[in-house]
């Protein structure tokens, strides 16, 4: 049997296959579907028009419904389609349901599934929604569809898949301390392109990649699909697997694997992690990558830190590490990327304050978990760039409008790369404050 | 829709990297596509995020829909460059150009979720070219397409182009999406 890489070997094991090869059109078991409250409504309607008002979904323990994006809006219509998410949870009597204005609310999806326990090396995931390829970080095959898709997923729990091919990554070296993943990523993206991996794999390994915790993972599967990625994924390690049984309750069992030796690669690109320097994406897109220091003193309106890219706990804590103490000079969003990161910010310190203290006495503003403006969304989003003005941001997108205003400008940078700016009102180099 | 061999209408081109967050932006992603009211609603919004420079080119600032309120466009055919449908996995994207009256799109090649929620939605017909369109045609020429043939004709200019054959989506296409196709192929029971 010819040598197979990690997304080969678990798609031909959901296809009942010994092995498959790239470009193979496939039907697949799917492990974990995820829908929230933007593409939910359209995917209950297919499952509905398709299935029968009566039908049920294939199997009430691998649905997972979370409501994350338009959340704390006056919108009427946003909140309608929460309301539609809830009738339809109560119809078909859905466990894994985690409600706005409930204990149980979370935020952002990406980051509310592994924190559930709802990834696992070795599965599928599918989700509406095309940042799903975070899960990837887990050793698993992730990837975002449509609503008719997620439809058709939840009456039968299978989709067809063309195997792609794999582009491998590879990362050598420890990270220096003025670097986070988002600047790996970033660099990769720049240099293939926005649409570099179309319906591609984009696999990270290296010692680079291993030595970053379970976050900075899931920030660099994050934006494979910011180069047209079918999935991004990392082989699990003993940190994954810590990760992921002290967050699966149930305690499913997984199965862990990796590329084999001699595996079939589309292209490999290989990069010496101390030789980078932070990197920017500039207006408007994802791949219109510079190096801080190319562009530094770019006057800047705003900084936003946040989304599922951006928000998590180590972003703050790199965010926090340069803000501590200090005041920002321009409007400072922060936004956790779930409740379970917003209670963190409370309760873990830095320097004698909380991680919350340091940002609120630095002037910045703490917004509820959610997707807040990292996708515009209603005009009374918190941090939405509702004016043609300049921010730089630590989320995943920069296309035009993306964060409301049409003629806004969105400069994506690391959490370190943010907060250096924030505090100076330019893009400024965390080299400056981080040695 | 049902796939017609026979595409004709008035064209709207745009450049490369048309992102789902230009074809339809992130604030009407409120209306519901499960329901018709709201389906049809998507059709004033279509290419609402696109910037006015680039939009109708080869000179740009033409409106996309003659009114604003009017919720089909007078264009049929979008003519585009590199990678269309970049970015999110809203299937709003081809719904909303379905619902401006948008019969097919001719660009180079597509991101892959729009491509497959195109096709498994029966949407659009997302045809591809290896040649740079986007620079050839203008807003506004009359083009027909034969898809048996793989040929576009621009009625105005008198040229012809070759088109990729759509190769393995056509029975999905034909069947008017994956659902009726599944259904066809006794994979879901009729």
């Amino acid at each position: 049997m010819a040598a197979q890489t990690l997304t080969e070997k678990i798609l031909a094991r959901h296809a009942g296959k010994t092995s498959v090869e790239p470009g193979e059109s496939i039907w697949v078991d799917v492990d974990i579907l995820m829908t929230h409250d933007v593409c939910g409504p359209g995917t209950i309607g297919v499952f509905h028009q398709n299935f029968g008002r009566d039908a049920k979904v294939w199997n009430k323990e691998k649905v997972v419904i979370i409501p994350d994006h338009y959340i704390f809006t006056a919108d009427k219509m946003a909140n309608r389609n929460v309301d539609v998410l809830r009738a339809f949870v109560k119809e078909q009597g859905l466990p894994h349901f985690y409600d706005v204005g409930s204990e149980r609310y979370k935020g952002v999806c990406h980051i509310a599934l592994p924190e559930e326990g709802h990834t696992r090396p070795g599965e599928i995931l599918l989700g509406t929604d095309s940042h799903t390829c975070t899960a990837g970080a887990f050793g698993e095959f992730a990837t975002g569809i449509g609503n008719t898709d997620a439809g058709f997923v939840m009456g039968t729990g299978k989709t067809w898949l063309k195997v792609p091919p794999t582009l491998r990554f590879v990362f050598n070296g420890d990270l220096p301390p003025y670097l986070m993943a988002k600047d790996l990523i970033l660099a990769v993206i720049g240099d293939i392109g926005c649409d570099g991996a179309t319906y591609q794999a984009m696999e990270f390994d290296g010692d680079g990649v291993y030595a970053l915790n379970i976050e900075e993972r899931m920030t660099l599967c994050n934006m494979a699909i910011e180069a047209g990625g079918k999935n991004g994924i990392i082989a699990a390690d003993q940190k994954t697997i810590d990760f992921v049984k002290s967050r699966d309750k149930a305690g499913k069992p997984f199965v862990v694997e990796k590329s084999d030796a001699g595996a079939r690669f589309a292209r490999e690109f290989v990069y010496d992690v101390k030789s980078l320097r932070p990197v920017v994406a500039k207006p408007h897109s994802p791949d219109n990558r510079a190096y801080v220091d190319e562009c530094k003193g770019t006057k800047l309106d705003r900084a936003y830190i946040g989304s599922c890219t951006g928000g998590k706990m180590t972003d703050f804590r790199a965010a926090a590490k340069i803000l501590a103490g200090k005041e920002v000079r321009i409007d400072t969003f922060v936004v956790p990327a779930t409740t379970e990161v917003a209670r963190t910010l409370k309760t873990e310190k830095m320097v004698g304050k909380t991680l919350e203290e340091i940002f609120l006495n630095a002037g910045a503003k703490i917004g509820e978990a959610s997707c807040a403006a990292c996708l515009g969304g209603p005009s009374d989003t918190f941090g939405r760039l509702n004016q043609a003005i300049r921010c730089i941001s630590t989320t995943n997108r920069n296309f035009p409008g993306r964060m409301g205003h049409k003629q806004a400008e969105v400069f994506l940078a690391s959490p370190l790369t943010v907060a250096a700016s924030a505090l100076t009102g330019q893009i400024t180099d965390p080299r400056e404050y981080v040695s | 829709m049902k796939l017609e061999n026979i595409i004709q209408g008035k064209a709207y081109v745009l450049g490369d990297n048309i992102d789902t967050d230009q074809i339809i932006p992130a604030e009407y992603l409120t209306l519901n596509p499960a329901i018709p009211e709201e389906y049809r609603q998507f059709g004033r919004h279509a290419l609402a995020g696109v910037p006015a420079a680039q939009g109708g080119l080869p000179k740009g600032h033409v409106p996309f829909h003659k009114n604003p309120t009017d919720l089909v466009s007078g264009f049929q055919i979008i003519v585009a460059g590199r990678n269309f449908g970049c970015g999110s996995s809203r299937e709003h994207a081809p719904i909303a150009l379905d619902a401006a009256g948008i019969k097919a799109v001719v660009a180079e090649f597509y991101a892959r979720i729009f491509y497959r929620n195109a096709v498994n939605g029966g949407y659009i017909v997302p045809a591809e070219t290896a040649e740079r369109l986007c620079e050839k045609v203008c807003t506004g020429d009359e083009l027909r397409i034969n898809l048996e043939a793989c040929k576009l004709e621009n009625l105005t200019t008198g040229e012809t182009y070759t088109l990729r054959p759509l190769g393995e989506v056509v029975p999905i296409l034909e069947a008017g999406g994956v659902f009726p196709y599944a259904r066809s192929k006794g994979m879901l029971p009729a």
